[in-house]
């Protein structure tokens, strides 16, 4: 028996009724080891001009158990699973978050992922949700990456958020919606 | 570990394009260069589990966060989250919002000339049970105007946010309710191109589910993308 998935509709522009309490920035929580990172960027219409009502969902996939962890930046101190943030833009359509950078990683089935971070973009206007992925500039894994190679090179540097010049562990991605460097994204 | 959920393709026409001119928010933000087919690996196949812990009892009761009780017509909201493969979807996170019944919502950037109702935030969460069971007490939104087009208004919907097994599952969309005369008009509604899947947003009353002499059931059941891959048990 086979059951035809429900069919999606526009997040609009009230969602942060619903979905704030479960906003969060700070995407991994762990016990201080690894390279805690922070990216930063903004989404983007094919202008420049930015979109101050989009809703991103990351998801840091991990092999390991994890437990749930609290974090200050939740709007209640809830026990939201570790590896999940969720960020709503600004009115400049700027977003940032915070993680422990994931290592690279070889699935079952033999495919090898660089470093990088799944992306949920919901927004008015979006009839689906958007998925991507972010990278980190100037990682060796990043030339193996199954996915990556399955994009066109020229528009690879769409998905790479890009370290700060002062070593501060900071990255900046900005998300282009159209345009010229309309970003990467995926059907799955 | 436990087996990954298996996620086959979506199938063609059962969800909306990303470009609908006829909704006009779409023409500017809908990707406009091909999709790349991305392989399902575990960044895919697994997702968020939330707890009890995300939800408190009283979040299933958009009528009882206040000191008062909401206007409008109480309704319970009621279904099954299930798989592809028909199989109940338990522990799935599920949020909503609306407007009041007034079809305002409580939301700085809502300029209907509609009144707030001090009683209703027209938010909630819940988890769904073993049997992929979830429940709602609510009162039925209104219908509201927007500027997508000369005398547009949205049909009375309610917004569902909904986690399953795996980030494949992830669907945000919106429930409607039956015999609305506004369904038909509203491009967001119509940007699904068959009658039959359009249908699977409405949801039907119930008598069945409905609480005598205090609110009027609704039935609205999802299915997430997806499929459990441990045996059925006999």
């Amino acid at each position: 028996m086979s059951y035809v998935p429900t069919p999606s509709q526009t997040v609009g522009p009230f969602f942060s009724i619903g979905l704030s309490t479960l906003c969060r920035e700070k995407i991994e929580c762990g016990a201080g080891e690894g390279e805690r990172v922070v990216i930063r960027g903004r989404v983007l219409h094919s202008d420049g001009e930015p979109v101050p009502d989009a809703v991103l969902e990351i998801w840091q996939a991990s092999e390991a158990a994890r437990g749930d962890c609290e974090d200050e930046t939740s709007a209640r101190q809830e026990k939201i699973p570790a590896g999940f943030g969720r960020i709503v833009t600004n009115e400049q359509g700027e977003f940032q978050f915070s993680t422990i950078k994931p290592g690279p990683r070889s699935d079952e089935d033999g495919l090898t992922h660089a470093p990088h971070l799944a992306v949920v973009l919901l927004m008015r206007g979006l009839l689906r949700h958007l998925l991507t992925r972010v990278y980190f500039a100037g990682e060796n894994a990043n030339d193996e990456d199954a996915v990556l190679k399955l994009v066109p090179p020229e528009r690879r540097k769409t998905l790479l958020a890009e370290p700060a010049d002062d070593g501060s562990r900071e990255f900046f991605w900005d998300i282009h919606l159209q345009g010229q460097r309309e970003t990467v994204f995926f059907e799955a | 570990m436990a087996k990954l959920p298996i996620f086959g393709k979506v199938m063609a026409g059962t969800q909306p394009e990303y470009l609908h001119p006829d909704y006009r928010s779409s023409v500017k933000r809908a990707p406009t260069r091909p999709l790349i087919l991305l392989p399902h690996s575990l960044s895919e196949r697994t997702g968020p589990v939330f707890g009890q812990d995300c939800v408190s009892p009283n979040d299933c009761d958009l009528t009882a966060q206040h000191t008062g009780a909401p206007l409008g017509e109480r309704i319970a909201v009621s279904g099954r989250v299930l798989d592809e493969g028909g199989r109940p979807v338990r522990g799935a996170l599920i949020e909503v919002w609306q407007a009041n019944t007034a079809g305002r919502y409580l939301h700085k950037m809502d300029q209907h000339d509609a009144p707030l109702d001090p009683n209703f935030s027209g938010c909630g969460r819940t988890l769904t049970d073993a049997d992929g069971h979830y429940r709602f007490l609510s009162i039925k939104p209104g219908a509201y105007p927007w500027g997508n087009h000369a005398n547009a208004w949205r049909p009375a919907h309610i917004h569902f946010s909904i986690f399953g097994a795996g980030l494949l599952s992830r669907l945000v969309t919106q429930m409607y309710f039956p015999g609305d005369p506004l369904l038909a008009l509203d491009p967001i509604y119509n940007s699904i191109s068959s009658e039959k899947d359009k249908q699977r947003l409405i949801s039907s009353f119930d008598l069945a589910t409905t609480t005598p002499e205090f609110a009027l059931g609704y039935r609205f059941d999802i299915v997430l993308r997806g499929r459990d891959a441990t045996p059925m048990e006999k």
